[in-house]
C-alpha cells in the first residue's frame, strides 16, 4: 500500500522494472567470486586468536613446504616492500599483516596462497605463531584510564589511546539556553557495534600482467575510483597502469568503501607470483574484521520549557574506533556529520563533544547506511525527545508537530551550522499519523495497557542529511567530493552514459538511464549505464552516503542537458532555422509556434554525425562531459511510526506495524525507491532488536557468525506500509534527493522508541539496545541492559 | 578428471578421491573429486555454476539453496559425494530454453530483488515451496522463505513475487487442465 501526496508529472520517471534484473534471475551476475582467470591462485588469511599480544615469531616453513602452497606472505615480507601499514581513510594507518602485535582478534597476521581455496586454508593450519599475550582494552570506556595499555605505540610518541576530540556547535549559548530552561532531560545511550553484513562478503582477484606492466583488480568496492588512485599512491604504481574493476556487488552497505588487508596481500601476491590471486573472505572473517557501525556511546540533554517548546540539545560522545582508526568519512568531520543532531526541530542551540579512542577490536564506524553518523544523530536526538515528551506527560506525536520547522524556514540553518535545503515536515508528519490510525492506535493501547498488556507506540520524525559534498568543505583523503559524467549518443540515437559511482543493488542501470530519458527523451531502454571499471568510467568517489542520486544523478542531469543544446545547434543546421528560435519538448527540437517542423533527437544524432554543415565551432558528434560539484547536501526526512506487541513473560517483541512516509523530493523510481526504504527498514528491526558485536573482557569477539550476530528473516519482518511526500531539493538540477539510508537513519529510534512505551507500566524510559527477549526481560526486572554509561 | 584446477584433490596417495555422477539440471556430470568437496563449490568451482553463491559459513543464509530432488537443501552444507546419483537444480536450470520460469519472472515485475546474491537461492526455496503448496498463504510464504537471508528487499516484495508466481502458475495449470 502507498500512499502519495503530490507526485509531478515525468517523461522518464516512474516505476520502470529493472534492467538489472535480467542477468540477476537467471543466476548471470558476475561477482567476484565468480571471476576465474587462467593460472589464477587462491589466497586465504591467518588471523590472530589474540586481541592484543606481541608477536614473538611466526614460522611458516610448514606451510611453505605444502605441495600446494605457492607463497606464505607476512609482515616481514610487507615491511620489505614497505607495505606493512597501510593508509586509512582517517589519515591514520593500519596493520596490512602484523609485524609488531596484534591488535585485535582476528587482525591478519599471514597469507597464504595457493592453488586451490582448501589446500591454502590446509596451510593456514601449518603456521605456528609464538603470541605473548597484552592486557586487553575491551571497554571503550576504559580506554582512557591511567592504565590502560597503549595499544598504538607503533604511533610516534602515544603514550594512551586518545585518537581525537572534535566539537561542533556553540557551547556558550547552548550553557545559556540549559540555564534558563524549565525541563532538562539526560539519558545515557549506547548505540551498540553493529555489523553492515553484506549477503557477500569481501574479496578481490588481482592479476599483475608482468608484460605490460598493468594491474588489474576485480574487487568488491563502492568506490572504484578512489581505491585505484589509493593503490598507486601506496604500491608507487602509475594510475594508468592500474584498473579496479568493481563487477556486480552482492550488497555493501558501506561495508566495501574502504581498502582491506586482503585486497593488498592479493595484489602483493600477484606481483610475487606473477599469476592472478582471488581472495574471498567468509562470513566470520566479514563480521570480524571488516568495517563495522556504530559504537557511540552518547550522553545527552535535551532543555525545554514547560509548554513543550525544544530549546536546545547538547551531548558528549565516546567514540570506540577500534584499534586502527579506520572510519570513512570527509577528511574535516572525524565524527562525520554527527552534528546534525538537532534532527528536524527548531531550536536555539546545541553543542557536541565527541572523544574517539583506540580499543582492542577491528576498525571501522562509519558503515551500514549511516550517512556518517547520521544514524547516531537521528537516535539520539529521537529518544531524547521521547524522553522529553514522557517528563513532560504529552504524546510525542504533539511533540514533535509542536517543535518541527515549518516550511517558510528553508533554508534552514541549523544550531550547529547545517542549511537544510526544503521541508514540509508537518505535512508528512501528519499523513504518517493518518495512515497508522494514530488515535485508534493510542486508544487501543489504553485499553490493553488496562488488561495488562503491553502494546507500545513508537515514532521518529528524522531529517537526512546526503549527497556529501561540496568540495570546498568535504574531501576524503584529499579527493574532492564531485561526481563526473559522460553521455556519448550513437548515431542511431541509442547512448552510453558512463557516471563514477557504483551500485551494489540500488539498481543505478535503471534509474541513470531513466534520467538520460527524462531529459533527452532517448528511451531508458536505448541507454546503457557504464559504471565500475576506473578504464571506462569518469573519475568520481562512489556509492555511500546515498550520495549517487545528490552528486552523480546530478551530474547525469547536467551532462544530458549540455546533450541537449549541443543537439539545438545540430537541430538549427538541419531545420535552417536560429537555434534561439528552437525550442524543446518530449524529446525533439522545433521551431518555436511550428510544433510540426521539429526533428528528434534521434534524427539530430545521426547528423550530427553526418555530413550536415554545421555552425562554425560546432564540432559534430553528440557527446559531452561534466563534473558536479554540489552546491550543498540534500536533506531528505521522514515520519516512521512503529507498533510493537511485547510478551511480559518472555520479553520477546513483535513488530506488528511499521508506517514509513519518506520524502526524498522527486522520485525518479518510485519502485526502486520503496524497495530502498524496505531494506532500510528490515535494517531498523535488526539493529533495535537483534544485533549486536559484543565483547569479552579478553576481547573475545560473541558475535563473530549468524549464529550470533542476528539478521532479520521473512518472519521478523511485517508488511511495512509507505507513504509518500515530495518536497523538491531546489538546488538539484532534478529536485531529486537522496533516500537509500533515510530508512536504516531512521526506523530503530521508531522501533526503540515503540518498545519503550510499551514497558511503560513499568516505569521503564530508556532501554539500550538491541532489546533482545533477555534484555527486555532484564528491563521488566528493573535491572536495565545498561545504564551505567557516565563520560567525564 | 582434469575437470576441477582450482579445487583439485590432494595427491592421490594422501587423499583418496571419489568419482560421483549427478542429474545436474538434467544433465549427467561425473566427476572426480575430494570426499571433503561441498556440494556449493562443486557447483561454482568445478561446474562454473555460479548462480549459487554462498553468503555465510553456518548454515544460516541459504544464498547457496539448490533443490536437491526436488527439495530445497543447503548447499554448502552437504557434501559434494552425498549428491552422488541425486538430481540437482540450480538457478541455470530453472529458465527453459528461452522462458523464464514464473517465479523468476514474478521477481523481476515485483522488484523482489537488488542486489540480486540471494535471488537464486530465493527463487529455487520459493519454487520448491510452490511445487508442493500451489496456493499458499503469505503467512507459508515467509515461513518457507525463513532459512533465507535477504540484506536488500526486507522481504515484502519478495513475498509478493512468491505469491504474483503462485497465482500465475495457478492460471497456468488450469488451462491447462482445461
Amino acid at each position: 500500500m502507498t500512499h502519495t501526496a503530490g507526485t509531478p508529472r515525468h517523461h522518464g520517471f516512474g516505476p520502470m522494472r529493472r534492467k538489472e534484473d535480467a542477468r540477476f534471475i537467471r543466476g548471470r551476475g558476475k561477482y567476484v567470486d565468480d571471476i576465474k582467470l587462467p593460472g589464477m591462485l587462491h589466497g586465504a588469511i591467518l588471523h590472530s586468536p589474540h586481541a592484543h599480544a606481541r608477536i614473538r615469531s611466526i614460522d611458516v616453513g610448514a606451510a611453505e613446504a605444502h605441495p600446494k602452497v605457492k607463497a606464505v606472505i607476512t609482515g616481514e615480507t610487507l615491511e620489505a616492500m614497505n607495505l606493512a601499514w597501510m593508509p586509512t581513510l582517517s589519515n591514520d594507518v593500519q596493520a596490512v599483516l602484523a609485524t609488531d602485535k596484534v591488535r585485535f582478534q582476528g587482525q591478519e597476521v599471514a597469507f597464504v596462497i595457493a592453488e586451490d581455496h582448501y589446500s591454502a586454508r590446509d596451510a593456514l593450519e601449518l603456521i605456528d605463531v609464538d603470541y605473548d599475550p597484552l592486557p586487553v582494552v575491551s571497554d571503550a570506556r576504559t580506554a582512557m584510564d591511567e592504565d590502560a595499555p597503549v595499544i598504538r605505540d607503533d604511533l610516534e610518541g602515544r603514550k594512551d589511546n586518545h585518537i581525537f576530540d572534535w566539537e561542533a556547535g556553540d557551547r556558550a549559548r547552548t550553557e545559556e539556553v540549559f540555564a534558563v530552561a524549565d525541563v532538562v532531560v539526560s539519558q545515557d545511550m549506547l548505540y551498540p557495534r553493529v555489523h553492515p553484513a553484506p549477503l557477500e562478503t569481501c574479496g578481490i582477484v588481482a592479476d599483475m600482467d608482468k608484460v605490460t606492466g598493468k594491474l588489474t583488480v576485480w574487487a568488491t568496492t563502492q568506490a572504484p575510483h578512489a581505491h585505484r588512485t589509493l593503490y598507486a599512491l601506496v604500491a608507487g604504481l602509475p594510475e594508468h597502469k592500474i584498473r579496479v574493476i568493481s563487477p556486480d556487488i552482492g550488497g555493501g552497505f558501506g561495508n566495501k568503501v574502504g581498502i582491506y588487508p586482503g585486497y593488498v596481500c592479493s595484489i602483493v601476491g600477484s606481483i610475487l607470483t606473477g599469476r592472478p590471486v582471488k581472495w574471498v573472505e567468509d562470513r566470520s572473517e566479514n563480521l570480524m574484521t571488516t568495517s563495522f557501525a556504530r559504537d557511540y556511546h552518547m550522553s545527552g540533554s535535551i532543555a525545554a520549557t514547560r509548554d513543550g517548546k525544544v530549546l536546545g540539545v547538547r551531548v558528549k560522545t565516546l567514540a570506540d574506533h577500534g584499534a586502527f582508526n579506520g572510519s570513512a568519512q570527509p577528511t574535516k568531520f572525524p565524527a562525520g556529520f554527527f552534528h546534525v543532531f538537532t534532527g528536524s526541530y527548531d531550536m536555539q542551540a546545541a553543542h557536541c563533544e565527541v572523544t574517539g579512542v583506540y580499543t582492542n577490536k577491528a576498525p571501522g564506524g562509519v558503515a551500514y547506511a549511516c550517512s556518517f553518523r547520521i544514524t547516531e544523530a537521528v537516535y539520539l536526538v529521537e529518544r531524547l525527545m521521547d524522553l522529553l515528551a514522557a517528563e513532560l506527560d504529552v504524546d510525542p506525536a504533539e511533540l514533535r508537530m509542536k517543535n518541527l520547522l515549518q516550511p517558510e524556514q528553508f533554508p534552514y540553518t541549523c544550531a550547529t551550522g547545517w542549511e537544510y535545503d526544503s521541508g514540509d515536515y508537518a505535512t508528512t508528519l501528519r499523513l504518517a499519523l493518518e495512515m497508522a490510525g494514530y488515535e485508534a492506535l493510542r486508544k487501543e493501547q489504553a485499553e490493553k495497557r488496562a488488561r495488562g498488556e503491553l502494546m507500545g507506540i513508537g515514532i521518529s520524525f528524522f531529517t537526512e542529511a546526503v549527497g556529501a559534498g561540496p568540495r570546498k568543505h568535504m574531501d576524503i583523503l584529499g579527493f574532492g567530493m564531485a561526481d563526473g559524467a559522460e553521455l556519448r549518443v550513437h548515431p542511431t540515437g541509442k547512448a552510453v552514459l558512463r557516471i563514477s559511482v557504483q551500485t551494489q543493488g540500488q539498481g543505478h542501470e535503471t534509474t541513470f538511464a531513466q534520467i538520460v530519458a527524462e531529459e533527452l527523451g532517448i528511451p531508458a531502454d536505448d541507454v546503457e549505464v557504464v559504471h565500475g571499471d576506473t578504464d571506462q568510467t569518469p573519475f568520481g568517489l562512489g556509492t555511500y552516503g546515498s550520495r549517487s542520486t545528490p552528486v552523480s544523478g546530478a551530474a547525469t542531469a547536467v551532462v544530458t542537458r549540455k546533450v541537449r543544446e549541443r543537439a539545438r545547434l545540430v537541430a538549427g543546421a538541419m531545420l535552417e532555422a536560429d537555434p534561439g528560435d528552437l525550442e524543446w519538448s518530449e524529446g525533439r527540437w522545433f521551431v518555436r509556434g511550428d510544433p510540426n517542423s521539429g526533428v528528434t533527437i534521434q534524427e539530430i544524432a545521426m547528423a550530427a554525425h553526418g555530413s550536415v554543415e554545421l555552425p562554425e565551432g560546432v564540432e559534430g558528434h553528440l557527446d559531452a562531459t561534466t563534473v558536479y560539484n554540489p552546491p550543498n547536501l540534500t536533506y531528505p526526512y521522514g515520519a516512521y511510526i512503529c507498533v510493537v506487541d511485547v510478551d511480559a513473560g518472555t520479553g520477546k517483541v513483535s513488530v506488528r506495524r511499521i508506517i514509513a512516509v519518506d520524502d526524498c523530493g522527486v522520485r525518479i523510481n518510485p519502485m526502486i525507491v520503496e524497495g530502498q526504504v524496505h531494506g532500510g527498514l528490515a535494517d531498523g528491526i535488526g539493529m533495535a532488536l537483534m544485533q549486536v558485536m559484543a565483547f569479552d573482557e579478553d576481547g573475545n569477539h560473541l558475535g563473530a557468525s549468524f549464529m550470533d550476530y542476528l539478521l532479520p528473516t521473512s518472519m521478523e519482518c511485517p508488511s511495512w506500509e509507505l507513504g509518500a511526500t515530495v518536497t523538491p531539493s531546489p538546488h538539484h538540477p532534478l529536485g531529486a534527493k537522496g533516500v537509500g539510508e533515510s530508512a536504516t537513519v531512521g526506523s530503530p529510534p521508531a522501533v526503540v522508541n515503540a518498545v519503550v512505551d510499551a514497558l511503560k507500566p513499568y516505569g521503564v524510559r530508556h532501554a539500550d539496545i538491541p532489546l533482545t527477549p533477555a534484555n527486555v526481560w532484564r528491563t521488566l526486572q528493573g535491572r536495565p541492559f545498561r545504564t551505567d554509561l557516565a563520560i567525564t | 578428471m582434469a575437470l576441477f584446477e582450482e579445487i583439485a584433490p590432494e595427491p592421490a596417495d594422501t587423499v583418496p578421491v571419489r568419482r560421483v555422477t549427478i542429474s545436474v539440471n538434467g544433465e549427467r556430470r561425473t566427476a572426480d573429486i575430494e570426499p571433503r568437496l561441498l556440494l556449493a563449490h562443486l557447483l561454482r568451482q568445478g561446474l562454473r555454476l555460479t548462480g549459487t553463491h554462498t553468503g555465510c559459513d553456518t548454515t544460516n543464509c541459504g544464498a547457496c539453496t539448490v533443490l536437491f530432488d526436488g527439495k530445497p537443501i543447503k548447499s554448502c552444507t552437504m557434501l559434494a559425494v552425498q549428491a552422488d546419483g541425486h538430481e540437482i537444480t540450480t538457478v541455470e536450470g530453472l529458465s527453459g530454453a528461452s522462458e523464464l520460469h514464473p517465479v523468476q519472472e514474478a521477481f523481476k515485475d515485483c522488484h523482489g530483488l537488488q542486489c540480486g546474491f540471494c535471488t537464486p537461492g530465493m527463487m529455487l526455496t520459493a519454487k520448491a515451496l510452490l511445487d508442493e503448496t500451489p496456493d499458499p498463504s503469505e503467512d507459508d510464504v515467509r515461513w518457507a522463505l525463513s532459512g533465507n537471508l535477504c540484506r536488500c528487499t526486507g522481504y515484502q516484495n519478495i513475498v509478493k513475487s512468491v505469491l504474483s508466481a503462485a497465482q500465475k502458475l495457478q492460471g497456468q495449470s488450469a488451462a491447462d487442465g482445461s
